[in-house]
């Protein structure tokens, strides 16, 4: 079996009396769609903060690509090739949707502090954006404002910032949540795509993406993995349809 | 850049003053202070508009850099090679380091810290006993320039004022639109995008409020050359207020339009106060009407906003 690219160590976070993360320990490999799924208030949020940066766990270990970056803050993590995409999406409306895209391309092109030239006039970084833009199927709305774009366009938008710092783990949390029927169907056709190239840990809700896109599931259950396994295998454990499919697809 | 000719009509326009008729001793320190503020506004915009950076001590930077030049003419001291980057320099410095708390906060918290190092400025000043106290300290002479008293002549201090306007406003453009001024521009917007992208905010807005606080010190140097005379009033924190104003009045996301707002609000509230006594009970409403009813800003209405 490869080296993990994501090893998630007995990570343990209490709120109080409540233990929000219980001791997940969890491995994402190399090319491979990892997804986390789980009722509401398993703790997955808590789960993406820690892996993310912006909550630091009480115990246990985050290796990242053979790095532990427990400590690092959320832009180091970026930069160790480590994108997310946010359930409320995040882009900056005010730029348009080449600019969003262009800044992650400068972050990536490494210092930022420069002074003299127009950054909009960098054919590297428009270039890169371009790139990126087009790998999600967005290459004509570039000129547009993010802010006018449809709801899924802004996922597809990104999807494409966070490729563009060239990522080795894309983290995409509910990717689908708040999308229509068309839309979703849309961005699952997307996220097929993009899976040949990227690696995944997938956290959504919608069990027929989870089951269409996915390679493993973890199944997340009070602040517990409870199985981690193929779809197969995660489908027919008696566990989880009593802890949550049953419920769920009642 | 198609709206790059009109802050270049408007530079024009205060070239071509004193020699179309408004080159009296009156007209020109009225320029002069117009444009002097201008500059500090043109800086503050640049934090407002560009970094999202609402500073309402930004008078603090120009009363560094024109008790600089207070000093170091009670010192003896009063060549520009030596005075000039002194203030500057001081007053960056001050940025940076009330800056390096300031800026770790956002919005209303920003907002009163900026209020709090001001007013510690100005109290600090107002003890300064040796330099004046509260009844602030007379310069003996403007600061010469390699020896020379170009300062003291009244086109050319007018042309060195102009052109340091130009200068900062070029500056704050051109940041604006480099890399760094992407990313400030985007914190001010989303600072969870740029962190998610693998960027840091808080060193860009700390670069930007030291540059702001530089041109806030090249501004006081002027100042204190333009009235040859510094007081504690030059950092009170009614005159942040009036460049925060001249900022909105100008139209807040377009840098030259604080430079409208600071020529219209020093050019209404000198005329107004020569028409009445009670000048401020109309200055007032006007700025309060200006305010409601300008979205926008000056700015905005020469050249309203595409879509």
């Amino acid at each position: 079996m490869a080296e993990p690219l994501l090893r998630l160590d007995a990570l343990r976070k209490h709120y109080g009396g409540l233990a929000v993360t219980d001791g997940v320990s969890l491995d994402v490999l190399p090319g491979e769609i990892h997804a986390v799924i789980g009722p509401n208030g398993a703790g997955k949020t808590t789960l993406i903060h820690e892996i993310t940066g912006l909550v630091a766990p009480d115990s246990g270990r985050i290796v990242f690509a053979g790095q532990d970056i427990t400590r690092l803050s959320i832009p180091r993590r970026v930069r160790a090739g480590l994108a997310r995409s946010f359930q409320i999406t995040s882009v900056v409306p005010g730029f348009t949707a080449l600019e969003n895209v262009a800044l992650a391309a400068q972050a990536r092109a490494g210092c930022s502090f420069r002074f003299l030239r127009p950054a909009a006039s960098e054919a590297a970084l428009n270039e890169a954006a371009v790139a990126a833009l087009a790998e999600v199927g967005l290459a004509d709305r570039a000129a547009i404002p993010a802010g006018a774009l449809s709801h899924g366009e802004k996922r597809a938008l990104e999807l494409a910032i966070a490729l563009a710092t060239r990522p080795r783990l894309l983290l995409l949390d509910e990717p689908l949540a708040g999308a229509g029927p068309e839309e979703t169907e849309r961005l699952i056709a997307l996220l097929t795509r993009l899976k040949s190239a990227y690696t995944i840990l997938l956290v959504e809700h919608d069990m027929q993406a989870v089951f269409a896109l996915a390679d493993r599931v973890s199944v997340l259950v009070y602040g517990r993995v409870i199985a981690t396994g193929t779809v197969e295998a995660i489908r027919t454990n008696p566990e989880v349809r009593a802890a949550y499919l049953g419920e769920d697809e009642a | 850049m198609r709206e790059a000719w009109l802050p270049l009509a408007v530079l024009l326009a205060l070239g071509l003053a004193p020699l179309a008729g408004f080159g009296g001793a009156y007209e020109t320190t009225l320029m002069a202070r117009a444009m002097i503020l201008g500059m500090a506004a043109v800086a503050l915009s640049f934090l407002v508009g560009g970094a999202g950076l609402v500073s309402l001590g930004h008078a603090a930077s120009i009363g560094v850099g024109a008790y600089a030049v207070a000093i170091l003419d009670a010192h003896g001291v009063t060549e520009a090679a030596l005075v000039l980057p002194a203030a500057v320099g001081a007053a960056t410095l001050f940025a940076l380091a009330t800056g390096a708390i300031a800026v770790r906060t956002t919005g209303v918290h920003f907002i009163m810290i900026t209020l709090a190092f001001g007013q510690m400025a100005f109290f600090t000043a107002s003890s300064l006993a040796a330099y004046g106290g509260d009844d602030g300290y007379t310069l003996f002479s403007r600061t010469e320039a390699f020896g020379t008293r170009l300062l003291e002549d009244r086109l050319a201090f007018h042309y060195i004022c102009l052109g340091a306007l130009a200068l900062s406003w070029a500056l704050s453009a051109m940041l604006l639109a480099s890399r760094f001024g992407r990313v400030l521009r985007a914190v001010r917007e989303n600072p969870q995008r740029v962190e998610a992208v693998g960027l840091a905010p808080y060193p860009f807005r700390l670069v930007a409020y030291g540059i702001a606080g530089g041109i806030g010190g090249l501004a006081g140097f002027l100042l204190a050359n333009a009235t040859e005379f510094v007081s504690p009033a030059t950092l009170s924190w009614q005159r942040s207020g009036e460049l925060l104003f001249m900022v909105i009045l100008g139209g807040v996301g377009r840098l030259w339009g604080a430079i409208l707002g600071a020529l219209v609000f020093v050019m209404l509230e000198t005329w107004l106060a020569e028409q009445m006594q009670h000048w401020k009970l109309v200055f007032g409403p006007m700025l309060v009407l200006a305010v409601l009813f300008l979205r926008g800003g000056l700015a905005g209405l020469v050249t309203p906003r595409h879509g």
